[in-house]
């Protein structure tokens, strides 16, 4: 599985190298304070924030994992990108950016502390902290082991040098120089798998040859014929699709509780928009991204369902290495692809582009990290404000400089772990997915209603955090064979898939966090007045609508439109 | 602050004019183009972001003049 480079490959990868560092030296200088390193200085503007806000959620892992789940699971995948996105991010954009941006809050445990009280938001900073970490420890252990794998490359070399230049420019530009890097990488991301997919659909004969290439296949797993090629058409029962999730359970599991859970309150995600330079281009930001996600399935997706194809083909010698279990390593999809289709030159391309992807993941974790260690765990417990606001915006920076280094050093050690103990930290990793949904419930109920508590919406997360556990703990999907996967109190029930399991575990977070959040606000007394909450709660704030004169593609509505219609034009034509 | 347009443009005018060059250079290879079907995608690719790059570096300069 070996993919030799060339001398012009290793150029085009030592170029962008030198650009990503250039942005963050060519930045360095504007980060005088701390609210221009952690926060961009509120000052990008919509489309920039827009095309960031989608490029850090493109992470090595997504693209890698979504091209493997396009080969496992065919076009069923675009829910990801479609049900899975689209309407989580049109609502954050209409309906919760007023608020968060308003708030003035620079972090999402801060809107909790805003809103709330000071445990919610301690609860809130010290698991996202965690988990940021453990995220890209383990994107970063994946990355180097496929440049040892595939491309021959050190181990620790390339996992030191990626991190590195990471830490170079995020070091030196701060969440500017991350938010202008993601752009970049966005557009290397685009540009450099445009011709894979562009020659591997043309290899099998374009759509109407994948489909016809993909039926037998179907058919032989004891599928309908056009399982691969539509999205709703075999969602009827869980059994006549691969995913194995009824309609209900993809509108319900994906569409509302996962999206809106992740897109809504996952501050690596928002933390893009709040950077933008007004409270109408924070509300665009969302909408700016959702554009270019609906059409990455054709990039990254699409290219995995012909992988399926191409490897019922003998003719072609196309092959998907095994992995330790003896299944298909359907995360190398990619690589093998790139290596099938793509000559030297635009195969350096190819494999900067998944560099790049990888980057601007790690960054976002990065820059996520630093601005909640540095507002609301060091500025709320370790060194409070002194009132000496220019020194205060020194002290935090150096403050911020030194959690980003931090935070580069826990995500090396974090990769090393992963690969002494990769279970661990998949478990890890599953149980920190748990805090997104009652999150989620508990920001919603915050913003509609201004009756909710602190004290209820303290519990209603924890609360919804243990369950979701308690719920992993007892049930497997079917033929798990370790215990990560679930079942480690007791097995008291089987899902047919895992992604049936992550669906219900959700719902059941969800349900619980809101069920307990409305509970105890029934029960307990509202310790904000009125005032306090102004700006932060839909009832309280006066609503000023300013952009009338504006066309309507500048308006955040005309765009949601024009998003919501795309949307809609897709789900029917893949239907 | 910097134009995130110029290092972009910039960026993708270098390594377009690169792999065009290269593709050019390779074009009689065609044991090289026939993992890609016999398409020079060098050239192709090269192109397209030399033309990204250059409209990316002529928005920039056009707005920088505007101010």
């Amino acid at each position: 599985m070996r993919v030799d480079l060339s001398w012009v490959d290793y150029l085009i990868m030592i170029i962008y190298f030198l650009f990503v560092l250039g942005i963050g030296w060519f930045l360095r200088k504007f980060m005088k304070n701390a609210n221009a390193f952690l926060e961009a200085g509120r000052s990008m503007p919509a489309w920039v924030a827009g095309l960031a806000f989608i490029s850090t959620n493109l992470g090595a892992l997504e693209v890698m994992g979504m091209t493997g789940s396009g080969m496992k699971y065919g076009m069923l995948t675009t829910h990801f990108y479609w049900i899975g996105a689209i309407p989580a991010m049109i609502f954050l954009a209409l309906f919760m950016m007023p608020f968060y941006y308003g708030s003035k809050a620079r972090s999402v445990p801060e809107f909790l502390k805003l809103r709330y009280d000071e445990k919610t938001r301690a609860l809130n900073a010290i698991l996202f902290a965690v988990m940021t970490v453990l995220a890209s420890g383990i994107s970063m252990y994946a990355l180097a082991l496929l440049m040892e794998n595939v491309l021959g490359w050190n181990f620790n070399l390339s996992l030191w040098i990626s991190a590195l230049i990471v830490l170079g420019y995020t070091y030196l530009g701060g969440l500017s120089s991350a938010i202008y890097n993601e752009v970049l990488q966005f557009f290397i991301i685009v540009i450099g798998l445009l011709p894979l997919a562009f020659l591997a659909l043309k290899d099998v004969g374009g759509w109407v040859g994948l489909k016809a290439q993909l039926a037998p296949i179907a058919i032989s797993r004891g599928f309908p014929a056009d399982t691969f090629t539509t999205t709703w058409s075999h969602t009827g029962q869980a059994t006549s699709n691969p995913l194995g999730v009824e309609w209900y359970g993809i509108l319900f599991g994906l569409g509302f509780v996962l999206s809106f859970g992740y897109w809504c309150t996952n501050f690596l995600i928002v933390q893009r928009a709040f950077a933008a330079e007004s409270k109408a281009a924070a509300r665009k930001v969302p909408l700016i991204g959702a554009l270019p996600k609906m059409f990455i399935p054709f990039l990254i997706i699409v290219p995995g369902i012909i992988a399926l194809a191409l490897s019922h083909d003998p003719g072609k010698g196309f092959t998907i290495p095994a992995d330790a279990g003896g299944g298909l390593n359907y995360n190398l999809t990619i690589i093998m692809l790139l290596k099938q289709y793509l000559p030297t030159g635009v195969l350096g391309l190819g494999i900067t582009a998944l560099l790049a992807s990888f980057m601007s993941g790690m960054a976002g974790n990065v820059s996520a990290f630093n601005t909640v260690w540095t507002y609301d765990i060091y500025q709320s417990y370790i060194r409070p404000r002194t009132g000496n606001e220019e020194a205060d915006g020194k002290h935090y920076l150096k403050v911020g400089r030194i959690a980003t280094i931090f935070g580069i050093l826990l995500s090396i050690a974090s990769a090393y772990i992963a690969g002494k103990f990769g279970n661990i930290m998949d478990f890890l990793q599953t149980i920190f997915s748990m805090i997104n949904a009652p999150l989620f419930a508990v920001i919603f109920l915050g913003m509609f209603w201004k009756r909710t508590t602190g004290h209820a919406a303290f519990w209603g997360l924890l609360l919804g955090f243990l369950m979701a556990l308690l719920h992993h703990g007892l049930t497997i999907p079917a033929g798990a064979t370790s215990l990560v996967k679930g079942g480690w109190i007791a097995s008291l029930h089987t899902y047919p898939v895992e992604m049936a399991q992550n669906f219900w575990t959700a719902i059941i977070a969800f349900t619980v966090s809101t069920t307990v959040t409305i509970g105890l606000t029934l029960l307990t007394k509202q310790k904000k007045s009125d005032e306090e909450l102004t700006g932060l709660v839909y009832s309280l704030t006066p609503r000023t609508i300013v952009d009338k004169d504006l066309p309507w593609y500048q308006r955040p509505a005309g765009l949601a439109i024009l998003v919501g219609v795309i949307f809609l034009v897709l789900t029917i034509m893949f239907w | 602050m910097v134009d995130i347009r110029i290092p972009i443009g910039l960026m993708f005018t270098i390594v377009g004019i690169i792999i065009s060059v290269f593709g050019f250079v390779t074009i009689s290879n065609t044991e090289m183009y026939h993992k890609s079907l016999g398409i020079n995608v060098n050239i192709i690719m090269g192109i397209l972001m030399l033309i990204f790059g250059l409209i990316m570096l002529f928005f920039a300069f056009r707005k920088k003049k505007k101010a």
